[in-house]
């Protein structure tokens, strides 16, 4: 072995040059800002939890759990519960999903399986852009535009239509068809997470190998079959992470919310009714907010972190159970 | 002096070519085109009942891509196309009329990686043969079984059926894949380099399958190893640059092969 080391140096008397002495000093400067650079995040983090916590303190002190299960939010006396803003918060973030997860798979299919070659990149684009559109251009257009035709032809006809039925008739009756509530602000979210969700999946769509795609279609698979037995399932983990970030979103969404929700303190069984979100309350509220007021909003702050912080969870726990099937 | 010693090895001991078998698949005056690009040049060609038949030639020859017209598996991508005849059965599988799902179902197809669908190893076999029959359970039940060990894999699945085909071995992978092929009794089965994938060892049980399953298909296989085209097929087709250079029974096309492109090609002198 040493012989042939001696041989190459002997032959190639450039390979014996000792190698430029390592500057000890700047590799040391570099680690030490990597660190550096990873640990402030972590340190903003924690302070902007800790720093919200510590606002909203004396409202979890002053009503106890009652404040995350009250309904009342009277700036007069004083009294505030997160009940409402939690409930519209889940339920428009909920209604986004389930417009918008169809939505985003059908646009991801598309674009991977039937789109022609041609138009793959405009259409792509497209949707791309609407990610690129700010959020109070999405609540504006939802207000003025949106709202007032929604008013119109959806919610006065359904609840004509609804009126006196069971549960049907509580869900979708609108006792003022002013076109603003839950589902609008539900339908402008849903919009808002399509260009996340569908890039995502489109791109996991595009890395199954294609002799995957080909051997069920090889089988006799129709494209229905291909994409609903195959496909999905074998993206299916990318796709729940997609559909989390989605929901991540929804979840925190505040401007075009605020404009279209109705910043309303009712809980209401009806989807048609104003309500408002965790992120509008605050929104609304936090210009003319000071005492308990302010530690209230402080402490909706921390409910928010914490339930963005456990659908991150739920959605880790979730991607673990899929892969392990 | 035509093969190799090692490849003659592998022609002794085995079943001779049945010329007199029917014919299952006819290919007349194909043309293949990939856009602009002339792909296949006038192939004809005859697939007879039973046999196996091995297709060779380097890279780019066009046997591949005359593997994938049996199935019209090439009809995914627009920009493929095929004129001529092919006659399965005496009806001709490139008429626009025939639904390409049943031909699928009519020929099946095994790929050059193993290719499990996501779903449990029960699921991959009876995936195939619920898009077409309407089975009680007991039936499924048995034919899963009887695919699985036509394919040879039963003895090793059996206490497992339910969990993913994905945690199986390369070869049994594959093997997973050609019983779900067999599950749908297809006419015919194309292997497109079937073992490329694969280490020697699964290999030769791949090889030993496809000896078996000749009994009942008619098996056409793309491969780059002419010892295995040697060890397995009945009749071989060699292919250069898109166009059928000969044809004809394996012992003869290894032994004393006419065209001199042959020669060069199983005497590795090319490819």
């Amino acid at each position: 072995m040493a012989s042939l080391t001696e041989e190459i140096a002997l032959a190639h008397p450039e390979a014996t040059r000792i190698r430029r002495p390592p500057s000890k000093g700047l590799d040391g400067v570099f680690r030490g800002a990597a660190y550096a650079s990873a640990i402030i995040v972590l340190l903003v983090l924690a302070g902007i939890l800790a720093s919200i916590a510590y606002g909203g303190w004396p409202a979890f002190r002053e009503f106890g759990p009652g404040f995350i299960t009250s309904t009342s939010w009277n700036i007069g006396t004083e009294q505030f519960g997160a009940w409402v803003a939690i409930v519209g918060t889940l339920a428009s973030a909920l209604i986004a999903l389930l417009i918008g997860v169809p939505l985003s798979l059908g646009i991801a299919v598309y674009l991977t399986q039937l789109c022609p070659g041609w138009a793959r990149k405009p259409v792509a684009m497209t949707i791309e852009l609407l990610a690129a559109v700010p959020s109070i251009i999405y609540g504006m257009w939802g207000l003025f535009i949106f709202a007032p035709l929604f008013a119109r032809f959806v919610q006065v006809p359904v609840s004509n239509l609804v009126e006196g039925l069971p549960i049907v008739g509580t869900l979708l009756y609108a006792r003022v068809p002013s076109g603003v509530g839950i589902l609008t602000a539900g339908i402008i979210l849903a919009i808002m997470i399509v260009p996340f969700v569908a890039s995502i999946t489109r791109d996991m769509l595009d890395q199954i190998p294609t002799i995957l795609r080909e051997s069920a279609y090889g089988i006799g698979c129709t494209t229905w079959e291909v994409v609903r037995h195959v496909l999905v399932p074998q993206a299916s983990v990318s796709i729940i992470g997609a559909i989390m970030l989605g929901l991540g979103r929804a979840l925190g969404e505040t401007m075009a919310v605020t404009f279209v929700i109705g910043n309303a303190n009712r809980l209401s069984a009806s989807i048609f009714d104003p309500g408002s979100t965790i992120a509008s309350r605050i929104a609304n509220e936090f210009n003319e907010a000071d005492g308990m007021q302010l530690n209230a909003l402080m402490a909706l702050g921390c409910i928010l972190f914490v339930v963005t912080f456990i659908v991150l969870i739920v959605a880790r726990l979730l991607v673990r159970r899929v892969k392990v099937a | 002096m035509s093969a190799s010693p090692a490849v003659s090895a592998q022609l002794s001991g085995r079943s001779q070519a049945n010329a007199n078998a029917p014919v299952r698949i006819a290919v007349k005056n194909l043309d293949f085109y990939y856009g602009s690009f002339h792909g296949l040049k006038n192939v004809n060609l005859n697939f007879h009942d039973r046999q196996v038949t091995a297709l060779i030639g380097p890279s780019g020859c066009g046997k591949s891509t005359l593997l994938r017209t049996f199935n019209r598996i090439y009809s995914l991508y627009p920009e493929q196309r095929a004129d001529g005849e092919i006659l399965l059965d005496g009806q001709n599988i490139l008429d626009p009329k025939v639904d390409l799902n049943e031909l699928r179902a009519r020929v099946g197809m095994v790929f050059q990686k193993p290719t499990p669908f996501p779903m449990s190893i029960y699921d991959n076999v009876a995936f195939g043969l619920r898009l077409y029959e309407r089975l009680p359970k007991a039936d499924l039940d048995l034919r899963v079984e009887e695919s699985l060990r036509k394919a040879a894999l039963w003895d090793e699945v059996k206490d497992k059926l339910k969990q993913s085909g994905m945690g199986l071995s390369g070869g049994q992978q594959q093997r997973l894949c050609i019983a779900r092929t067999v599950a749908q009794r297809p006419e015919v089965i194309l292997f497109d380099e079937p073992t490329s994938a694969l280490d020697p060892i699964s290999t030769g049980r791949i090889e030993e399958l496809i000896e078996q399953l000749r009994d009942e298909f008619t098996i056409a296989i793309v491969t780059h190893n002419m010892q295995q085209a040697a060890r397995i097929s009945q009749f071989t087709a060699f292919m250069y640059l898109g166009e059928l250079v000969e044809f004809g029974p394996t012992t003869r096309i290894f032994m004393n092969p006419e065209k001199r492109q042959t020669q060069d090609y199983i005497t590795g002198r090319f490819g």
